[in-house]
């Protein structure tokens, strides 16, 4: 295979990676936040204490995370069917991927605005603040560091868990690394491809720490 | 202005009961500093926290401005929280918002329109002194301008009342001393009714009307600062005049003199040249509302010439102990 050869099937490799890990992370970056939310107003004492609900959200999130990867993958076949009509493909991976991630996400949220002093959620509501001031200018807010260096890793995860979209045809960097590295000894293709997902990554955490040290005010 | 009647609230962890508030009544005139003075786990900050109901009481009414709090429902919870400022001990400012944004959040909160918030938060930069500092974010300032900013914050929605929770607790003396200035002078400019709470004798002396001593809940004694300074026994006037000179001397009678307005300046000289007296221990101070000075002095053996001479210049006079 001719270096020509390599580069045209790492362009592509890497703008099918670039693709899943772009709307995967926007679809995570939504529901996290949501869920994430959800699980600090529901927990026990939080704003809108529900413990029964937390415990429900928790084991959801627990089990969803427990799950092997490739076995997610598989087992949401039937989900990504009936949301994009296919179960192979670029756009296909893309579910499952949201799906592994918005737990993961989900976890990170809830650790950053447990971050937002008591003190600061207990001054706005003397001040009269409503719940969803609170939550809006208060806890997202307060805890938009945290928040954006979890999504970093959130999307160097969704990188990682790419490379096995492959099993239904999905493409991308990681599954050119299995194909053609792995599976037929192309050490060159192995390589690059590595090389190319290790520039990646670190330009993903260069731009999710440029990110955090403006809105630091620390 | 405020009024606080039968007040409980106990808490339970670990199958254990706390009584953290256990009885208090409480009245706080318009325009009046009332300060509430205890040992940390007195309960003086469950007790603060319930005036604004940020601890919904086990008992007990509320009243703040002739509202009973404890009879609102949420909406109406939020909307009487407006008229009632609060201060922090650790500041609570939000770290993400300048000095001006940390303003202008108590503005969003209480529905200021947009366009009458720029200039408000201008006037409370002016008023506690921070100007130049709009721009500035909380991790760049000190501990005094911080809590400059709360005070700035908690007087945006134009409050009667402000409870300040230590407020200067995490501030140095000096720093201490200038928030208490302002907070005087507030008090006297705006007519603001202040609810504080601290473990500091100092702050009760340099700015309360009124105070509180709390122990395990409940209150040891209250009233106007003068007047308990005239209990006998008073907790507090031990607190604001430690004596620790010898109770008892060998031929003398030895006994603690509590003086408060202007014959504090002028009992002792009075009394010095009438009798053969010899002053132990003691001060003449300014407190924030009136001239007090209390000793401790031997007298003659036979003093009831002096003490008589003592009481009819308003002093109280106990034998020393």
């Amino acid at each position: 295979m001719t270096w020509s050869e390599v580069f045209d099937l790492l362009w592509v490799g890497l703008q099918e990676t670039a693709w899943m890990v772009l709307v995967s992370t926007v679809l995570t970056a939504v529901g996290g936040l949501l869920l994430g939310v959800l699980l600090v107003l529901t927990a026990p004492g939080g704003l809108l204490s529900a413990p029964p609900l937390y415990s429900v959200l928790g084991l959801i999130v627990n089990i969803t995370r427990s799950l092997p990867f490739i076995i997610l993958l598989v087992a949401v076949i039937p989900f990504t069917r009936a949301v994009v009509g296919t179960t192979i493909g670029t756009d296909a991976a893309i579910v499952p991927l949201t799906i592994g991630a918005i737990p993961f996400f989900a976890r990170i949220v809830e650790a950053a605005l447990r971050e937002v002093p008591n003190d600061v959620i207990a001054a706005a509501t003397a001040m009269g603040a409503s719940r969803g001031q609170i939550v809006g200018k208060v806890l997202l807010r307060e805890a938009r560091p945290g928040l954006a260096a979890g999504l970093t890793i959130t999307v160097i995860a969704l990188v990682g868990y790419s490379a096995m979209a492959g099993v239904v045809g999905g493409g991308g960097l990681g599954d050119l690394a299995i194909r053609y590295g792995y599976q037929r000894f192309e050490t060159e293709v192995m390589v690059a491809t590595v090389a190319a997902l290790v520039v990646f990554v670190q330009l993903v955490q260069m731009a999710g720490d440029l990110l955090v040290r403006r809105l630091s005010h620390k | 202005m405020i009024e606080i009647k039968g007040l409980r609230k106990t808490y339970r962890s670990r199958g254990r009961e706390v009584r953290a508030v256990d009885g208090v009544d409480l009245t706080v005139g318009e325009g009046d500093v009332y300060g509430v003075l205890g040992q940390s786990g007195a309960g003086k900050s469950t007790l603060l926290r319930c005036v604004n109901m940020l601890e919904r009481p086990d008992a007990g009414t509320i009243t703040v401005g002739g509202v009973d709090l404890t009879a609102l429902n949420r909406k109406g919870l939020r909307l009487a929280r407006h008229g009632i400022g609060m201060i922090h001990q650790h500041f609570a400012l939000l770290s993400s918002r300048t000095v001006a944004g940390n303003i202008a959040f108590a503005l969003e909160v209480t529905g200021v329109p947009r366009s009458a918030r720029k200039e408000r938060v201008a006037e409370l930069i002016e008023l506690v002194g921070l100007g130049g500092r709009a721009d500035a974010y909380p991790a760049q300032l000190s501990g005094g301008q911080k809590q400059r900013v709360g005070i700035a914050r908690a007087l945006a929605a134009r409050p009667q009342v402000l409870l300040s929770d230590e407020a200067t607790s995490a501030l140095d003396p000096e720093t201490t001393d200038s928030i208490l200035r302002l907070l005087q002078d507030l008090n006297q400019r705006l007519g603001l009714t202040i609810l504080l709470i601290t473990h500091e004798m100092d702050v009760v002396k340099k700015i309360c009307h009124s105070a509180a001593v709390m122990r395990d809940g409940a209150f040891v004694e209250s009233g106007p600062v003068a007047e308990l300074l005239h209990r006998p026994g008073s907790t507090l006037a031990r607190g604001l005049f430690p004596l620790s000179a010898p109770a008892t001397l060998p031929g003398r009678t030895v006994v603690d003199v509590t003086v408060s307005g202007p014959d504090a300046d002028t009992a002792l000289t009075g009394l010095a040249r009438n009798f053969d007296i010899s002053l132990l221990e003691g001060s003449v101070e300014t407190l924030a509302a009136t001239r007090a000075g209390r000793w401790r002095i031997a007298l003659p053996e036979d003093g009831t010439a002096a003490v008589e001479f003592l009481r009819a210049r308003g002093a109280q006079v106990e034998a020393a102990a």
